[in-house]
């Protein structure tokens, strides 16, 4: 029997980094409240960022997240560079795009194996899923580990990394170094083109949506660390104008703050943004392999992000096969500057979309103001959109089914609540 | 008759995440482990929770709600053993900032409508609120140390880590002294071993994530710092970082911090 008043709530998302709670109210088969309650304690780093000097940016922010402490430390170094008035280039600036491939590779294959596709085969988790697919766990798992191994070994460790540096880095290592990635990476790359086909035969609920889509985008490479902010309406801005395009509200029920597009609203980052946006920049495997996977050149269905982010493994696993190959050891580990004062603000391309930092220094290089917005941010308002969209189309199913559908169509973008939670210096409060 | 496996738990308090990470970072041991153990409430790699007790409860994050303050209760009192892992459970973590601060300052800087944030003024350790069997530290942990201390909670034996500085790892590595011969301020002498001594075998002094090591000679340490030229600032700094409020490098802050920086 069909019930007209139904509550769907769950009370601790599971397979998400960090503490949320959804909440959808539904009142005679119309969706009347849609909640993505985001708990997790504020850590207040933008508060305790102002009097530290700048040298330390890399290595607190990196805190504000386990998963991905690189894109934290991508964002700081160049928002300092700009503060300081230096640019990194060479390869001192390939091995940051090769660290930036250490972490999505890690990252994407985690979400891929173990968060996501679990719901696609109807397993709670991955460890469930191997008693029936071990060889498929064991592929992903391997998969990430050459992840991890990259990012060990340019930035010292897999997790909060020792080696990012304002500049460059503290050691850079001898082209050698890199033999033994070498083959590994040429497995990986076998692993995500694997993966590539294996995700892009899951089931997919019909669900395209339109939405504006947010990612930076680089004349001569699929963006990592540069470029301007574009969109699909429009957009097109330097990093420095995020403040004047972008405004973030505080909600009563999260902890997390809302982003929205000046006069527009909602928008949305990540792989699903990036890849469409910036298709034409993949390379020829990646580009092959999302034609065969039947995904094509753009995607608006993010159920289907689990095959984009395989593409972008594939990619990344590509590109860093490139570096390394190319890679000459530079050098200096790191360029020379003068401390001044000055303001910079950059954007990186974490896995999960585009990160924003902005700082304020002095003559002697102590923070007097930060500002970092992390893409789950961005993304809260458009996760809230989609089930809204979702329930309405899917009131048959029973409350079990219904409840993990929308706790998957959370998942589909990889929300990462502990980066969500500490967010924003802010003065400009409104009416 | 086949033994039970132990049903172990994993709690998350304010922290990165990182230190649970650890666990799915085993990537060659981890479906080994999952042979071995129970998981029955892990929520960032499962969505199956099972009813405790638990045998063995690993707690991420400190204690910064009046709802986490009551949480960590009923986690213990669901825990036959609960073991810390990270420098946010064993030492407030770097939210701990906090406690050197007013809270209400903090908060009007980042949130705009204060009123909306429930928040105690402190960061504090587990182990102010509850008894803890073993704490493992690191920020983040090591996986190694991770994988130990779980085999020897299985075998019923003592976890072997090593409560020795880093300096004793970075001897045993070969690396030349970052201090001695470059004059980098370093953390090494008075920091828990763990990491492998990876800041100096990147050429740079060791920021102390891993926490005091047992008996830990910070006085001596900051006054040697000073000594070589480091300003008061910049030593207040080096301590108040990821273990701020582990009680020896507190005590070496606030030494800085009384001193004016003119002498």
């Amino acid at each position: 029997m069909k019930k007209k008043n139904r509550t769907i709530k769950v009370d601790y998302l599971a397979r998400v980094e960090g503490e949320g709670a959804l909440h959808i109210e539904i009142k005679e088969n119309q969706v009347s409240d849609v909640k993505l309650k985001i708990f997790e304690p504020p850590r207040f780093f933008e508060a305790f960022l102002r009097g530290r000097d700048f040298k330390e940016a890399p290595d607190i922010t990196a805190r504000i997240c386990g998963i991905c402490p690189v894109a934290y430390q991508m964002s700081a170094v160049h928002a300092m560079e700009k503060a300081l008035g230096i640019q990194v280039q060479g390869p001192l600036r390939d091995l940051r795009r090769l660290l930036y491939c250490g972490e999505w590779i890690e990252s994407h294959t985690l979400h891929i194996y173990m968060l996501h596709a679990p719901d696609f085969l109807g397993y709670e988790d991955a460890v469930q899923m191997a008693k029936d697919h071990k060889d498929v766990v064991e592929r992903g798992l391997q998969l990430k580990k050459v992840g991890n191994e990259i990012v060990s070994l340019v930035g010292g460790r897999e997790i909060h990394p020792v080696n990012v540096k304002v500049g460059g880095f503290y050691k850079v290592l001898a082209k050698t170094e890199f033999d033994h990635l070498k083959e590994r990476l040429k497995w990986a790359r076998d692993a995500a083109l694997e993966t590539v086909k294996w995700s892009s035969r899951f089931d997919f609920p019909a669900f395209d949506q339109d939405y504006e889509y947010v990612s930076l985008s680089h004349p001569d490479e699929y963006p990592f660390n540069e470029g301007r902010i574009i969109s699909n309406k429009g957009l097109d801005i330097e990093a420095q104008e995020f403040e004047n395009n972008f405004r973030e509200d505080h909600v009563e029920y999260t902890n997390a703050l809302h982003s929205v597009l000046i006069d527009r609203g909602s928008y949305f980052v990540g792989p699903m943004a990036r890849f469409n946006l910036n298709f034409d920049q993949l390379s020829p495997l990646a580009k092959e392999s999302a034609k065969e996977s039947g995904i094509g050149d753009h995607c608006h269905n993010p159920f289907q992000s689990i095959v984009v982010r395989s593409i972008e493994v594939l990619y990344a696993c590509d590109e860093a096969l490139r570096i390394i190959e190319s890679y000459e050891k530079p050098d200096q580990p790191s360029v020379d500057f003068e401390i001044q004062e000055g303001v910079g603000a950059a954007c990186t391309e974490a896995p999960r979309g585009l990160l924003y930092h902005r700082y304020k220094i002095d003559e002697e290089g102590q923070i007097l103001d930060a500002r970092i917005i992390p893409p789950t941010s961005q993304n809260q308002k458009t996760i809230e959109n989609d089930l809204w969209q979702f329930v309405p189309k899917h009131l048959d199913l029973p409350q079990e089914k219904l409840t993990w559908q929308c706790e998957q169509a959370i998942r589909n973008y990889d929300p990462c609540i502990s980066c969500a939670t500490h967010f924003l210096k802010l003065d400009i409060v409104r009416s | 008759m086949k033994k039970k496996k132990p049903k172990i738990a994993v709690w998350k308090f304010a922290s990165c995440d990182g230190c649970q990470l650890s666990l799915l970072d085993c990537e060659d041991e981890l479906l080994t482990v999952a042979d071995e153990i129970e998981i029955a409430n892990f929520p960032e790699a499962s969505r199956r929770v099972l009813k405790g007790p638990y045998d063995l409860s690993l707690v991420e994050g400190s204690i910064t709600t009046p709802h986490d303050e009551e949480r960590i209760h009923q986690v213990r009192r669901s825990s036959k053993y609960l073991i810390t892992i990270g420098a946010c459970a064993t030492a407030g973590g770097i939210q701990a900032l906090r406690n050197f601060k007013d809270v209400n300052e903090f908060i009007s800087i980042v949130y705009a409508n204060p009123t909306y944030i429930d928040t105690l003024e402190t960061s504090t350790p587990i182990s102010s609120h509850v008894p803890v069997d073993f704490e493992l530290r690191g920020c983040p942990i090591n996986k190694m140390q991770l994988v130990e201390v779980i085999s020897a909670f299985l075998k019923d034996r003592k976890p072997v880590t090593p409560p020795h500085s880093t300096c004793i790892e970075c001897k045993l590595k070969g690396n030349v002294c970052v201090m001695v011969a470059q004059g980098t301020m370093c953390l090494g002498p008075v920091t828990h071993a763990g990491c492998d001594a990876i800041c100096p075998s990147y050429n740079r002094g060791c920021y102390g994530c891993f926490g005091p090591k047992e008996t830990p000679n910070t006085a001596s340490l900051g006054d040697w710092l000073g000594e070589q030229g480091t300003g008061d600032p910049e030593i207040l700094r080096v301590f108040r970082g990821f273990n701020a409020y582990a009680p020896s490098f507190r005590k070496e802050s606030e030494r800085h911090e009384e001193k004016k920086p003119d002498h």
